[in-house]
């Protein structure tokens, strides 16, 4: 038999099985072992994460709605100086809650606020080592191109084994694929700063830790702002794939919608996604940009 | 006061310093150095006595090494083979602590595009170098404050370095090395950026300052008339190496060379 006119196919294998070498078995009987042996470790750095997030969201949960709103408002003020983002980040949150998903939005907001926090902690010091050091960098750089490309699936499954379904999975995975861009721009804004003042810095003596946290550090800020606002926008993206191993909220919502073909449902939590993303982005792209108009150069 | 004393020094840009540091120790020029080792030579066997309480000026065209030459004397660059001695001790043995040390209070820095802090306002730039050896606020604002008025700028303390003119930006460059209280003061092209009328009056403020405080100054520039205005000594660089060292007056009776020679009648021909 030809398909189309083609002579037949299939009886030579395409690439030589003597040539196969699969990694799969070893893979696999690493993350059995990792999981009978060490299973504590990560029972207990899951148990340590999930009461941090569980705090936050007590704390989102426990305040009254206007409190929140009144928060972001000034927040919003804080970061811009403008009355109208103030304005229509109040209005947009009223509409949140208006919609019946403010519940649901403060367990998102907390599990992204948990995931942004971790992701500061671990992003920044990297980043600084990575403009610091040629070779963590040549390490780095490569690394966060495989959390940014590798589909998130193949690094939730094997959370899922280590630390169970819940918050905490979600999480991990969301700092895996948000947390790439602050490193970068944290790498960049160090090394964007002028040499010179680096160069004066050191010639009056400062020393490796005055200069980073009085002259490097400061003068990066609004391109480590911009990262941190990227990481945001990609934890938030991320907010839909976590619902699928048992993360609450407004995700779950999408997912509930998908599945029961309620696509009202899933629009309505579809939209409480995008104005929590326009929400954060607006304040953190503010907080971004340089006090004085041309603060870079001195 | 401090004699700063600069012996054989060498330095040599590229991976393979230690081939091309031998060619030029055997008298290779520096485009042969370039092309066979891929090194780029930026000085060359410079010995310079530098005395105490006087303007030094080095003088050349750009790559002829002053640059480089100027950071050896607070090791902002490390030279390849040679000596850095201050007060007769060699700063090179200094560890990292020692060489901090001896920037906070020995030798401070007035740079060629200022170099200001963008965050910080003009007195927390000034006083920058005392904050860094742990002064307390207060104490450094007073310091601060009073050379913020010595160079001019009473009433400019609290703004930020980009409300300020050029001349203003290297008066602050100029507070700064003042107020760190170091015996040298290097200053590297330092009213290069600046136009010809403000450059005149911040070379009278140098020598008014230099009459009242006398420090070792370490003065680089590209410009003759400059050099010749200000400096009690001179050293000629071209290519790394030392031309011709001399008083003003040398310089321009005794031309060492053709190169000298070049600078001082281009300076004649022009009209006064």
């Amino acid at each position: 038999m030809t398909a189309g006119g083609l002579p037949e196919q299939g009886t030579v294998p395409m690439f030589p099985d003597s040539l196969n070498l699969s990694i799969r078995a070893p893979v696999n009987d690493f993350i059995q072992a990792l999981v009978t042996n060490h299973g504590w470790v990560f029972k207990a750095i899951s148990g340590v994460i999930l009461k941090a997030v569980l705090f936050i969201e007590w704390i989102l949960r426990g305040l009254p709605w206007w409190l929140v709103i009144l928060a972001f408002m000034a927040l919003a003020w804080q970061s811009s100086k403008r009355w109208s983002l103030t304005i229509a980040v109040g209005a947009l949150l009223l509409a949140v809650g208006v919609l019946g998903l403010w519940d649901l939005t403060m367990q998102t907001l907390a599990l992204m606020l948990m995931a942004t926090l971790v992701s500061v902690v671990i992003g920044v010091p990297i980043g600084i080592l990575v403009a610091k050091s040629r070779v963590v960098r040549n390490v780095t750089l490569p690394v966060l191109d495989v959390m940014q490309t590798m589909p998130s699936f193949v690094y939730l499954i094997p959370a899922l084994m280590l630390f169970g379904l819940g918050k905490v999975p979600a999480i991990l995975a969301t700092i895996i694929y948000a947390v790439p861009p602050l490193i970068r721009l944290t790498d960049l804004g160090i090394r964007q700063v002028d040499g010179e003042v680096v160069e004066a810095a050191t010639a009056f003596g400062g020393s490796p830790a005055q200069i980073l946290f009085g002259v490097e550090l400061p003068l990066a800020t609004p391109t480590i702002m911009a990262g941190l606002n990227q990481t945001i926008m990609m934890a938030l993206s991320m907010v839909v794939v976590a619902s699928m191993i048992g993360a609450r909220g407004l995700g779950e919502q999408v997912l509930n919608g998908i599945q029961t073909l309620d696509v009202g449902k899933g629009l309505e939590a579809g939209i409480g996604i995008v104005i929590l993303a326009i929400v954060l982005d607006r304040i953190t792209q503010g907080f971004g940009k340089p006090r004085t108009e041309d603060a870079r150069n001195g | 006061m401090a004699d700063i004393e600069i012996r054989n020094v060498y330095k040599i840009f590229g991976h393979d310093s230690k081939k091309a540091l031998a060619m030029a120790r055997n008298g290779l020029a520096k485009a042969e150095i370039l092309a066979r080792s891929g090194c780029s030579v930026g000085l060359n066997d410079v010995s310079l006595k530098i005395g105490a309480g006087k303007i030094f000026v080095i003088m050349g065209l750009s790559g002829s090494g002053k640059s480089t030459l100027v950071r050896h004397i607070n090791r902002l660059i490390e030279p390849t083979s040679g000596e850095v001695l201050f007060d007769g001790s060699n700063i090179l043995d200094l560890d990292a602590k020692a060489l901090r040390a001896f920037r906070m209070r020995r030798v401070s820095m007035v740079f060629q595009s200022f170099a200001l802090m963008p965050h910080r306002t003009v007195l927390q730039n000034v006083v920058y170098g005392q904050r860094v050896r742990g002064i307390s606020k207060a104490d450094a604002r007073a310091i601060g404050m009073k050379w913020i008025e010595t160079v001019g700028l009473s009433g400019y303390d609290a703004k930020y370095p980009h409300q300020l003119s050029g001349g203003m930006k290297q008066r602050v460059g100029l507070a700064r090395a003042l107020a760190a209280d170091t015996d040298v003061i290097l200053m590297d092209e330092a009213f290069s950026a600046l136009d010809p009328l403000i450059r005149a009056d911040m070379q009278d403020q140098l020598l008014q300052l230099q009459q009242n405080l006398s420090k070792t100054i370490v003065f680089i520039t590209h410009d003759l008339d400059e050099a010749l205005r200000i400096g009690s000594e001179i050293a000629i660089l071209k290519d790394g190496q030392v031309v011709q060292v001399g008083s003003p007056n040398d310089i321009l009776d005794n031309p060492a060379n053709d190169y000298v020679a070049r600078f001082v009648q281009r300076r004649q021909a022009r009209p006064e």
